[in-house]
């Protein structure tokens, strides 16, 4: 039977634009234009990859979000996966991570799969956390920020690059991994993946096809709330040190004053 | 009482997201040699393989051949995106087509067969060679023979100003094959640049793309079976304008491309930059000058959008629209890429900035592919 993939794929505010919050401290998607996290970029490039390899292999993208959000998947199916879901649902507005993994882990469940890809992190929220939840829903073994990732009988191996340590992984399937931006530069669509895209199929969920209840998810549902947001504030000039001499000197009791040194 | 879904006068979503993926591998690809290109005249290699790695390089090939089938308006746009950050590096794509076109449209099945499915691979590029020396507005009156020998026909002559000429492959070149009848004694042939007896000059020294090789190619006695001719013998003239008809299109998307490049870049430096205790972004005069700019930007990008659109269902209006396009496109990029370097004052004069390069970039397109001039004398004679 061919090889099941599922990469989850977030639709995140572009990260150039002039990102705000709305009045409910969530994400104000309508205050700029939205994209596929470059991140998970690398999370289709492997899948891709890995179903090149095997010959007879079936990539799904996975995404929670907005009606926009298919922006996010049909990238993505340009790029080259077969077909998509978009699990979209006015009552997953505000969900936290632990709601969005619930989520992710029924889609997940729902399409069918041997291995789920992940990026190393979304560009906006950085908690890099739910491929962990993922694997922890689904009851499989994750192995996660792999430089390096291959498929072979049943197998995914893999190479995680750490400060200390490389190391070397393995985990039989089903199981989730997590790929880094080290591993391998993401490709672009081409124009016949672009005009294939349109005709590929885009399965639309919403939490009752999943038997989701609204209270598990949404902002309600969230185990964190935000309180209130404050902008950084504006980047002032800076501190000039003037060299007369004891230039060195000045430039080290600055860094010891803000306790760099 | 809108309607978003009202579908005239704006380009398909698939257009966008080719023009989406093209701009960041060009971003990423393609820009950071633009410079380095320009300065030292070279051929803008890593544009070839990154073109070539995302099947780019002659989008405009059908299907059949292993294209991928490009229609002319997502071929524009490849171009468009291409010289915005590089016009050097987009006569890669337009080229291609120009000097395929020929074939696609008059060529029979074996012939496309043969030269446009390792075009598409990538195994080899493909240049235009009409003007000569003494040929230029004047292509009609070209010297270059050929003469029929058996199965075989014989080249001789020189062409000029080919562009890619050494790089390609192969070439398409118009030659007299009966001297009495002008125009119509002219005929079309696929040279390959390892058919003994071809050669080619020294790269001409340009005023603007630089990275672009133009060459003379000599024919001296070439030797090519019967069958490279590209459609029935005297045909060759028509066939050489009706692609042109098509092309000059191309040359206005490159005209776009270098214009939104340098309208760009001009926009972000005036928000920048300070005199008198302001942006100068602030001042009314700048900020018409800016206006201006893109008015005419964007009068010339719908002109083209209309013209590649007739040049993919091959209206009766074409030949006017091609024409109408690559002279607006290009007078409007010669005078934005010259307002835009005077946005930069003395910055923009100097080479460490882009905008001289795209000022002298942008002066070819109203040259090649017939002058300005000879697209008014195409217009006028082809009144909507
Ligand atoms: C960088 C570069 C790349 C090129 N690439 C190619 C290529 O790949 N293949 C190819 O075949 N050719 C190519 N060309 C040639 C180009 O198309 C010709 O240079 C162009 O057609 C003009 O011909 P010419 O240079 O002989 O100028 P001329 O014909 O001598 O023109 C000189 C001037 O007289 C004007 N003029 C001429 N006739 C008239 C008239 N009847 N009425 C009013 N004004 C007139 C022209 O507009 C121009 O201003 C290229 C040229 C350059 C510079």
């Amino acid at each position: 039977m061919s090889l099941r993939i599922v990469v989850c794929v977030k639709y995140v505010p572009d990260a150039t634009g002039d990102r705000r919050f709305a009045e409910d401290t969530t994400t104000d998607r309508d205050a700029v234009d939205g994209l596929l996290s470059e991140l998970d970029e690398y999370g289709v490039e492997q899948a891709l990859r890995i179903a090149e390899a095997s010959g007879d292999a079936e990539v799904t993208v996975l995404t929670v979000g907005p009606d926009d959000a298919k922006d996010a998947l049909r990238k993505a199916l340009s790029m080259g996966a077969d077909k998509a879901v978009h699990v979209n649902d006015d009552d997953i507005h505000g969900t936290d991570v632990i709601g969005t993994s619930a989520i992710l882990a029924k889609a997940i469940e729902h399409t069918g799969f041997d291995l789920v890809v992940c990026g190393m992190a979304s560009t906006d929220g950085t908690m890099g956390v739910v491929p962990a939840l993922l694997a922890e829903r689904l009851g499989v073994p994750q192995v996660t920020l792999l430089s390096e990732v291959t498929v072979a009988d049943g197998t995914v191996t893999g190479r995680r690059d750490g400060d200390a340590a490389t190391e070397l992984l393995q985990a039989a399937l089903p199981a989730v991994v997590s790929v880094t931006d080290q591993s391998g530069e993401a490709r672009y669509p081409s124009f016949k993946g672009i005009m294939a895209a349109k005709k590929k199929p885009v399965t639309a969920l919403d939490l009752d096809d999943l038997g989701l209840d609204a209270g598990q998810v949404g902002l309600a549902g969230a185990w964190t709330a935000v309180q209130s947001v404050t902008a950084r504030p504006a980047r002032t000039a800076g501190t000039v040190v003037k060299d007369e001499g004891e230039g060195g000197t000045q430039l080290a009791a600055f860094l010891a004053a803000q306790k760099f040194i | 009482m809108s309607s978003k879904d009202f579908d005239l006068f704006r380009i398909s979503e698939e257009h966008e997201m080719l023009r989406d993926a093209v701009r960041s591998l060009a971003e990423a690809k393609i820009a950071p040699f633009a410079a380095e290109v320009d300065e030292q005249a070279r051929f803008p290699q890593e544009a070839l393989d990154a073109l070539l790695a995302n099947d780019l390089h002659a989008v405009h090939v059908p299907e059949e051949y292993g294209g991928a089938g490009a229609d002319a308006l997502a071929m524009v746009i490849v171009i468009e995106e291409v010289a915005r950050v590089c016009a050097s590096s987009s006569l890669i794509p337009a080229v291609n087509k120009l000097g395929s076109l020929p074939v696609v449209l008059s060529g029979d099945e074996a012939l496309k067969h043969r030269y446009l499915t390792p075009l598409a691979r990538g195994e080899g590029m493909f240049s235009y060679c009409l003007s000569e020396p003494e040929a230029g507005s004047d292509a009609a009156g070209m010297k270059t023979r050929a003469v029929r020998d058996g199965d075989h026909w014989v080249l001789n002559g020189v062409k000029r100003w080919i562009t890619n000429a050494g790089v390609s492959e192969f070439y398409t070149v118009m030659a007299v094959t009966d001297p009495d009848k002008r125009s119509k004694g002219i005929s079309a042939f696929v040279v390959e640049k390892s058919d003994p007896g071809v050669s080619f000059g020294a790269p001409e020294r340009k005023l603007g793309i630089k990275g672009s090789p133009t060459r003379e190619v000599y024919f001296d006695n070439v030797r090519i079976p019967a069958d490279r001719i590209i459609g029935a013998e005297g045909t060759g003239f028509a066939t050489a304008m009706r692609t042109l008809d098509h092309t000059r299109i191309t040359i206005a998307a490159q005209a776009l491309g270098i214009a939104q490049g340098a309208l760009d870049y001009a926009k972000g430096y005036v928000r920048e930059r300070k005199q008198f205790g302001k942006a100068i972004a602030e001042f009314q005069g700048i900020q018409f000058m800016l206006a201006d700019m893109a008015m005419k930007l964007e009068a010339a990008r719908q002109l083209t959008y209309a013209a590649a659109a007739r040049s993919q269902r091959e209206d009766g209006d074409l030949t006017f629209f091609g024409a109408a396009a690559k002279c607006f496109a290009s007078d409007a990029a010669m005078e934005i890429t010259t307002d835009a370097v005077q946005l930069l004052g003395g910055y923009g004069y100097t080479r460490d900035y882009p905008l001289e390069r795209m000022m002298r970039d942008a002066k070819i397109t109203q040259i090649y592919e017939g002058t300005n001039q000879v697209q008014r004398i195409v217009m006028a004679r082809n009144l909507p």
